[in-house]
């Protein structure tokens, strides 16, 4: 696989949206097993949350927010592309990745502050 | 008709190789469809999963805290059970075109992985969706 140019947004667009949607697909099974841990009792769902109160599983958290609110606005803009005509989105194609790159960061930053 | 035009030679293999080829773009236009339809119910979930994650950390998680929230709140399971199902259609299939991109791999085994995988994440999502419920 060839790293898209400095000059191909929407090449780098599509990239992200694949590795976002991969890395979050193989965290489900985890998140699920995690929630899962409530069947055992509210006691075994509060070791599990004093666990991930370390500073590192924090700054994971803020990546895993950041991949799914990016995986969100890409597909949001993908779901644009394909419902609009071309001449309407066109000349708004890179101001729209720009801006679902700005989101994802935006509510990364915004959940970082919040966490720790 | 076969009694005036005597078929010719490789005419049934032909056949048979451009209803494969019809049935596959069948599968493949329904596949289509199942992501951008599934991909249309998760992003209203997923605003609303946003919403509430980024609100629920700022005091920090609790048991105590998220199972007062979802605790025998119906509305909550029912969201939840759609966040699952949508889910479980919409990663395999995104998955499928990955794989098939940057691995190669096509075909029935990667299809059946993928349909374990879409019962594995049905299944533990309503698990946990049960589990913060109940």
């Amino acid at each position: 696989m060839r790293l898209p140019s400095s000059k191909q947004p929407a090449r780098w667009a599509a990239l992200v949206n694949r590795v976002s949607g991969v890395l979050l697909s193989l965290f489900l099974p985890v998140h699920f097993w995690a929630m899962g841990q409530a069947l055992e009792g509210a006691a075994r769902l509060d070791a599990f949350l004093a666990w991930t109160q370390q500073p590192a599983v924090h700054a994971a958290e803020v990546g895993l927010v950041v991949l799914l609110a990016a995986h969100f606005t890409g597909g949001l803009r993908l779901l644009a592309l394909e419902a609009l005509d071309w001449s309407a989105i066109g000349p708004w194609h890179k101001d729209l990745i720009a801006v679902a790159a700005g989101a994802s960061l935006g509510v990364g930053l915004l959940f970082a502050l919040n966490v720790f | 008709m076969n009694g005036a035009h005597p078929p010719v030679d490789g005419a049934g293999a032909a056949m048979d190789e451009a209803r494969a080829c019809l049935s596959r773009t069948r599968m493949q236009a329904r596949l289509w469809l199942a992501q951008r339809l599934s991909a249309a119910v998760l992003a209203l979930c997923v605003l609303v999963h946003l919403g509430t994650i980024i609100y629920a950390v700022r005091q920090g998680l609790s048991a105590e805290e998220i199972l007062g929230r979802t605790r025998g709140n119906l509305t909550g399971f029912g969201f939840y059970l759609m966040f699952v199902a949508a889910v479980s259609i919409h990663a395999p299939i995104g998955l499928r075109a990955v794989f098939s991109e940057w691995f190669s791999w096509r075909g029935k085994s990667l299809d059946w992985a993928l349909l374990a995988f879409a019962l594995v994440l049905a299944v533990a999502g309503t698990r946990a969706a049960w589990g913060v419920f109940r």
